[in-house]
């Protein structure tokens, strides 16, 4: 059972195990990747290793998330040599070229802006460690910030740090995590509970997903943690059960960390004693609500009930809870190793830190991104992403998913923070950055957003049941060509009254891709209804 | 089934991990295991109905022998996941949710499987294959299908 000494033990073991080797070949084994190989790449590469009997000089390694999903599946060797759409049969000539010069036909460069404008904090580790192999974990600081946490900290002191990080919630919402802690860490109960909610609703973006497949042990580092912080003992990982992956692999990551003592009694030789489950998931929007999420881990139909009581007094079975998102506490166990100034000196003055996009859509280089608050919608979209796909116009750039809104290309310079975009009537949202170019219809688009809403809302209140089936319907008159000017002004007082009688952030918000849209392409919207329906009909 | 409802202690909780694993195991959910898990657990069964129609998650209908789930997420509609959604339900006469009668094929449609990198994504039998079209879809259909009949 290691204590506070023996950890960095294991921390040099490992690094001398993995520094004995000449060569180390990493191979994506992250869901996008996965899909397109189901291993046979890994395989490969240690065959073609023990044909050429290099076993103890190279290693074969299973990494998670390396980014550049468009490419995959993606070999990296020795941090230097980057193969993008390798095969199984690619394996012994990337293998026979290791002391001599790359693979030409299959190599991808390593220099362009999509590498060298990304800051990671979040995923530092993604595409480095096995994400099945604590001590590859260890090895590159694991768990030396819970070491820390418990060894040279009180429980106030991490509150502090976290709050002075300046770090806003990732989920969504962007509420001062330290803030949050601090409340739960003052209400008086013997039970409270942490909780990680990793049911990534936003139906377009897959951050949490790859952070939690490529990455588990932060997650379980972060939250043990913010356990030891607000004086919780037992946290949930709420996991969607479309992510068979990531639950396989929190799955056995809580199994070492149990055995290694970094879960469980008295943690690292301490008083202090922190437990973590799972619970699935099963596919309903609204369960990333918090509350909502909190009936469902009761083992209820997971609808929302008003708030307050907010879930820091009154939360799961009634306890003081701490919930926070996948990438909130991915970020906690760097502030603690480095300092909240450390994190507070990144981005701007009111988004600290990095955030992580999915880049997705109309976009040469869709996949995982990380970027420091601020850098602008045109860096991200033309340099990182490499600008459109088929050349099409750039048109808009979706955020927030469901609840968010289009930012239309005349904003393309607006930095990326909570309170930016926001005020273009969009929102941060947990992640997703959809690309749209000119040849998509932006009515389309509100009526998509519309029918997830109308299908996902759990029909608890009538403004948001009725609503969005009624803003439905009208978007589709629309987009048919059926609708008269009328109906346009029905839509607006509609979208004003879900938005403002709602029960909670699903119906609140639904109206928002509808508003954002009519705000900034209201034409589309006009030149539907102008169209006089016996056109339609005669074309 | 009672291994998950004993391993978490048999509290009403347990409820939505034991029909995870009911639907694993049969594929879905069944009258007589449901009404199974309301004793077992001594909830309500009304309760576990209400429960499993809420999550998307759960069927309440038996699959056909090959399911087709195609992703309908953002990115994945924006790449075009409508038009292969519409090519296979008029290929086969089916909507999301349903079965052929022949009960070759079930048509599912699910919102974002993390591949969006490589979107759109279709999902074959639990298989997520990313960067489809209307053809190649097809294609893979009507493999499982000439396969049968031959
Ligand atoms: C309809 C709806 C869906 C949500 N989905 C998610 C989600 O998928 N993931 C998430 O972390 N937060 C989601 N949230 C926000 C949570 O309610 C909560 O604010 C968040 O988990 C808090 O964590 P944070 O402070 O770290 O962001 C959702 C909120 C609403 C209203
Ligand atoms: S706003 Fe919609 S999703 Fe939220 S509680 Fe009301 S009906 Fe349910
Ligand atoms: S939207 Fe289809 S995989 Fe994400």
């Amino acid at each position: 059972m290691p204590t506070h000494d023996e950890l960095p033990e294991i921390r040099a073991a490992e690094r001398e195990k993995q520094g004995s080797y000449r060569h180390s070949i990493r191979v994506c084994m992250a869901a996008g990747c996965l899909s397109q190989h189901e291993g046979t790449i890994r395989k490969a590469l240690v065959d073609a290793v023990a044909a050429e009997g290099l076993e103890g000089e190279v290693q074969v390694k299973g990494v998670g998330c390396m980014g550049l999903c468009a490419q995959g599946p993606l070999v990296m060797v020795d941090d230097s040599i980057l193969y993008e759409k390798v095969t199984a049969e690619d394996a012994v000539d990337i293998v026979k070229a290791l002391d001599k010069k790359p693979v030409k036909r299959i190599q991808s460069s390593l220099n362009i802006p999509f590498f060298q404008r990304q800051v990671k904090i979040v995923l530092e580790n993604s595409g480095i460690v096995d994400p099945e192999s604590i001590e590859d974990y260890i090895s590159r600081d694991g768990y030396a910030a819970l070491s820390k946490a418990l060894g040279e900290m009180m429980p106030g002191d991490v509150v502090d740090e976290i709050m002075n990080s300046g770090l806003r919630g990732r989920g969504g919402g962007g509420y001062l995590t330290g803030l949050k802690w601090s409340t739960v860490s003052k209400a008086i109960s013997d039970i409270k509970y942490v909780i990680c909610n990793a049911d990534e609703g936003d139906p377009g973006a897959f951050m949490d997903r790859s952070v939690l497949e490529s990455d588990p042990h932060r997650i379980l580092e972060g939250m043990t943690i913010a356990g030891y912080a607000v004086g919780a003992q037992k946290g949930y990982i709420y996991v969607r059960a479309e992510y068979p992956l990531a639950i396989d692999r929190l799955k056995t990551a809580i199994k070492q960390a149990k055995r290694l003592n970094l879960l469980g009694d008295n943690i690292l030789g301490t008083e202090f004693d922190f437990d973590i489950e799972l619970r699935l998931g099963a596919g309903a929007f609204v369960c990333g609500e918090e509350t909502a999420l909190m009936a469902s881990i009761e083992g209820r139909r997971g609808s929302p009930r008003p708030r307050p009581p907010y879930p820091a007094d009154h939360g799961l079975w009634g306890q003081p809870t701490l919930i926070n998102n996948v990438e909130t506490f991915a970020n906690v166990a760097p502030i603690i190793r480095n300092g909240g100034q450390w994190f507070a000196s990144i981005g701007t003055e009111n988004s600290k830190g990095t955030k992580v996009f999915a880049l997705a859509g109309q976009v040469k280089n869709t996949g995982l991104i990380e970027v420091p608050m601020g850098v602008t919608l045109r860096e991200i979209v033309q340099e990182i992403g490499g600008g459109t796909t088929n050349d099409a116009g750039l048109k808009a750039i979706q955020t927030g998913g469901p609840s968010g809104g289009c930012i239309p290309v005349e904003f393309i310079d607006t930095p990326v923070d909570y309170d930016s975009l926001r005020m273009l009537g969009s929102m941060m949202g947990s992640g997703g950055l959809i690309v749209i170019d000119d040849t998509a219809s932006m009515v389309e688009l509100a009526l998509y957003f519309m029918e997830f809403c109308m299908t996902e809302s759990c029909g608890k209140c009538i403004p948001c049941r009725v609503g969005t089936a009624q803003m439905h319907n009208l978007l589709n008159r629309i987009v048919r060509g059926e609708a008269r000017a009328e109906d346009l002004e029905l839509l607006e007082q509609l979208c004003d009254l879900t938005r403002n009688t709602s029960l909670c952030g699903l119906g609140q918000s639904a109206p928002t891709p509808v508003l954002s849209t009519l705000k900034y392409f209201r034409h589309e919207y006009l030149e539907k209804i102008a169209a006089p329906p016996a056109e339609e009909a005669a074309s | 089934m009672n291994a998950t409802m004993r391993r978490n202690g048999y509290r009403a909780d347990a409820l939505i991990e034991t029909l995870h694993t009911i639907q694993e195991s049969f594929g879905f959910l069944d009258d007589v295991s449901l009404r199974f898990v309301a004793d077992a657990l001594r909830v309500a069964p009304s309760q576990v109905y209400g429960v499993a129609t809420f999550y998307h998650f759960f069927n309440l209908k038996p699959q056909g022998k090959h399911v087709c789930s195609v992703c309908t997420g953002t990115a994945c509609y924006i790449k075009g996941a409508g038009k292969i959604l519409d090519a296979i339900k008029e290929q086969h006469g089916i909507e999301p949710g349903q079965t052929t009668p022949d009960g070759e094929l079930s048509l599912l449609t699910v919102r974002c499987v993390g591949a969006c990198g490589l979107a759109p994504a279709v999902v074959f039998d639990g298989q997520v294959i990313g960067n489809q079209d209307v053809e190649q879809t097809q294609a893979r259909i009507e493999g499982w299908i000439s396969h049968a009949n031959s």
